[in-house]
């Protein structure tokens, strides 16, 4: 099997470098990681976490869809893309490649986003395997396996390096085109460490957090449940939660003059925000009782409805660690399933 | 005999006054998941309050800005403070925004409070526990357990805490504190003095880069507290739900510290709670000293009754002019 150490990380990500451009994850001032583009003397964080999720290479939080160019009667439409090259995303955690496909089937399905899909398409995900997850993660509750996650091409974390496989035609072109020497080793070595990982997220605090009681069909189970009163009493109506979360989809497109004409810009939007939403005739959820509640209910109860009873969260704890009153989706699932236990 | 400790009094006053009928709510912190993410709450019965209460070196969250909505309610609500909250608290009095006779004040004690960040950035993650051992915590993980020294996790804010002084209180539990004129809380906006503006300006840039227009800042923020901002207004002309360049990443938050100038009581809440880490309360005591130095030392939120030096006129008000008598360099 294809191995590389850790210290020879650099000289592979100058080898996919050649190819495309690569995004790893870098600390920053603050000490916490953010994806930049990759170039010699890069050094790629040992953040478990980005604090903004890989979503932003598909669905970035503003862009310009369209430009109007008025010049009396005569109206330009310009479409403001320029054509995407390939890249790739290195260090994707296994929640975060299965946000992807939380966010595929909202922005791939008809009608598609194209602006989405050019992007989508174009990339590569390399993915990489987790060895030492947080109190907050919980993707296990969500059927994903942090030691085995997906991608075009999988780094398996070992003590001293990394265990390399293509699970794709993609990642194995990839892999082919960029010709890196990997070293060859026994793949003892990895199995041995995906079983270290599934062992610690087996001891996690949340390991054994309980999804079944929601899910497709749940609405008239859960919409009106008292305790939606007291889970977001607390709510500052901030947009953290939503922002930092890979699979939040909700965006805002607004029209601004400009000049010349006029700009249709698409930016993210927050379910927790007062104008969510607000249309001529109001917004349609008052109070944050009920912005809160749409939160919760999209990821839990509306999404699995509209995909198959898919779970619109990957449990990658992001917001647990950001929320500024440490209110969160464990909480509110643990709340609401209190009874029933 | 076993001390008592400050939650357990807390616990005791808390229902006594719910007994009494002197409150009829309390609010306070609910404990969390994994010790350190505790949750503002308003506690109704002597039942809740066993059930979930607690008071700990965790419970940062300033409670005084839910003062604005509960006070409004009908009966009165018993509210822990600790010093730096009892600053908001008085500056809301004084702004009129809360209804000071709804709410029953109990001083709280503060020694500083942890900053989880701290602990995770030490290298210790997977926190299943953490407890208190004089000076130490014992934090116990997934991966075995490790100690850190209070001191070397308290919240940057605390480690220039104004004051342990409650300037506003029905009654206390404890000792009430002093004032810190020594706490060196300007002395990081010195060292961004000294800078040049050039190198101001690429600090503040790369800092505010990260913003990802949470809008956290501004909503626990006692003094941010409007019916409707101008950045939610989309009649305001100015509205922005996500910063399209840099200069709106800048914007937003200039305008902010504008506008809490002079009512800004430095409770650190912005900072707090930022998702990104940007050092937002920097912005704020740069104003705090610069209305110092222009205008004489003022606090604001230590009393109800003085305008503060942006919203009083005096023949002695610095002119204008010092803009330029400062010099940009």
């Amino acid at each position: 099997m294809k191995y590389i150490a850790k210290s020879d990380l650099n000289l592979f990500l100058a080898a996919a470098a050649k190819a495309m451009k690569v995004y790893v994850p870098v600390d920053n001032t603050s000490g916490k990681a953010d994806y930049k583009l990759w170039s010699e003397g890069t050094v790629v964080s040992g953040a478990l976490h980005t604090t903004r999720s890989a979503k932003d290479f598909f669905f970035p939080q503003t862009e310009n869809l369209v430009e109007f160019k008025i010049d009396h009667k005569k109206i330009d439409i310009i479409d403001p893309r320029e054509e995407r090259e390939n890249f790739a995303i290195f260090g994707v955690r296994a929640c975060d490649v299965r946000s992807f496909d939380i966010l595929d089937r909202v922005f791939l399905s008809e009608p598609v986003d194209t602006y989405y899909k050019n992007r989508r398409e174009h990339s590569l995900i390399i993915s990489m395997s987790c060895d030492h997850p947080h109190e907050t993660c919980f993707c296990s509750a969500f059927g994903i396996d942090s030691s085995e996650p997906a991608g075009d091409v999988v780094f398996t974390t070992a003590a001293e390096g990394y265990y390399v496989s293509a699970k794709t035609e993609k990642g194995e072109k990839f892999l082919a085109d960029i010709g890196y020497a990997f070293e060859e080793k026994d793949e003892s070595g990895a199995e041995e460490a995906k079983a270290k990982t599934k062992e610690i997220m087996a001891r996690l605090p949340l390991a054994k957090l309980e999804t079944s009681a929601f899910g497709a069909g749940k609405t008239k189970e859960f919409f009106n449940r008292p305790e939606w009163s007291e889970l977001s009493e607390a709510c500052l109506g901030c947009g953290t939660c939503t922002f930092v979360c890979p699979t939040c989809q909700c965006y805002d497109i607004r029209d601004f003059k400009t000049n010349t004409g006029v700009r249709r810009f698409r930016c993210w939007d927050s379910c927790m925000y007062s104008d969510f939403t607000k249309m001529a005739g109001g917004n349609p959820r008052l109070t944050q009782k009920e912005r809160f509640r749409q939160r919760f209910m999209h990821k839990l109860v509306y999404y699995p409805e509209n995909n198959d009873g898919i779970f619109g969260c990957v449990g990658c704890g992001r917001c647990l660690a950001s929320c500024p009153i440490h209110m969160n989706i464990v909480k509110v699932m643990k709340k609401l399933t209190e009874e029933s236990k | 005999m076993q001390e008592i400790t400050v939650k357990e009094t807390m616990v005791k006053r808390a229902k006594e006054l719910l007994a009494d009928g002197t409150v009829t709510r309390v609010i306070g912190w609910k404990a969390g998941e994994f010790a350190y993410d505790s949750t503002p709450a308003v506690f109704e019965s002597a039942e809740e309050i066993d059930k979930d209460f607690v008071y700990d070196g965790f419970c940062a969250a300033n409670v005084s800005k839910y003062l604005v909505k509960e006070s409004a309610k009908e009966g009165k609500i018993l509210a822990f403070l600790k010093p730096c909250d009892t600053f908001s608290l008085n500056q809301l009095t004084a702004e009129h925004r809360v209804n000071r006779d709804n709410i029953y004040v109990i001083g709280i004690p503060c020694e500083g409070k942890a900053d989880v960040n701290k602990i995770k950035s030490s290298g210790i993650d997977g926190i299943t526990g953490i407890e208190e051992d004089g000076d130490n915590y014992v934090v116990k993980t997934v991966y075995g357990d490790s100690t850190v020294a209070k001191a070397d996790v308290t919240a940057d804010r605390c480690l220039t805490c104004k004051s342990k002084h409650h300037v506003v209180y029905d009654e206390l539990i404890g000792e009430d504190g002093e004032d810190n004129p020594d706490c060196g809380r300007f002395d990081l906006v010195k060292k961004l003095e000294e800078m040049t503006s050039e190198e101001r300006f690429e600090f503040w840039r790369g800092e505010l880069s990260r913003c990802i227009r949470c809008n956290a800042c501004r909503n626990v923020c006692p003094a941010c507290t409007c019916e409707q901002c101008v950045f939610d207004n989309p009649n305001s002309g100015v509205a922005q739900k996500a910063a399209a360049d840099s200069f709106e990443e800048k914007n937003f938050h200039i305008i902010r510290a504008f506008h809490v100038a002079g009512r800004c009581t430095d409770c650190g809440e912005c900072s707090r709670v930022c998702p990104e880490h940007i050092p937002l309360h920097l912005l704020n005591r740069k104003f705090i000293k610069d209305i110092d130095e222009l205008y004489g030392d003022y606090t604001a939120g230590t009393d109800t009754e003085s305008r503060h030096p942006l919203t009083s006129y005096t023949f002695g008000d610095a002119e204008p002019s010092v803009v330029h008598e400062r010099g940009v360099e």
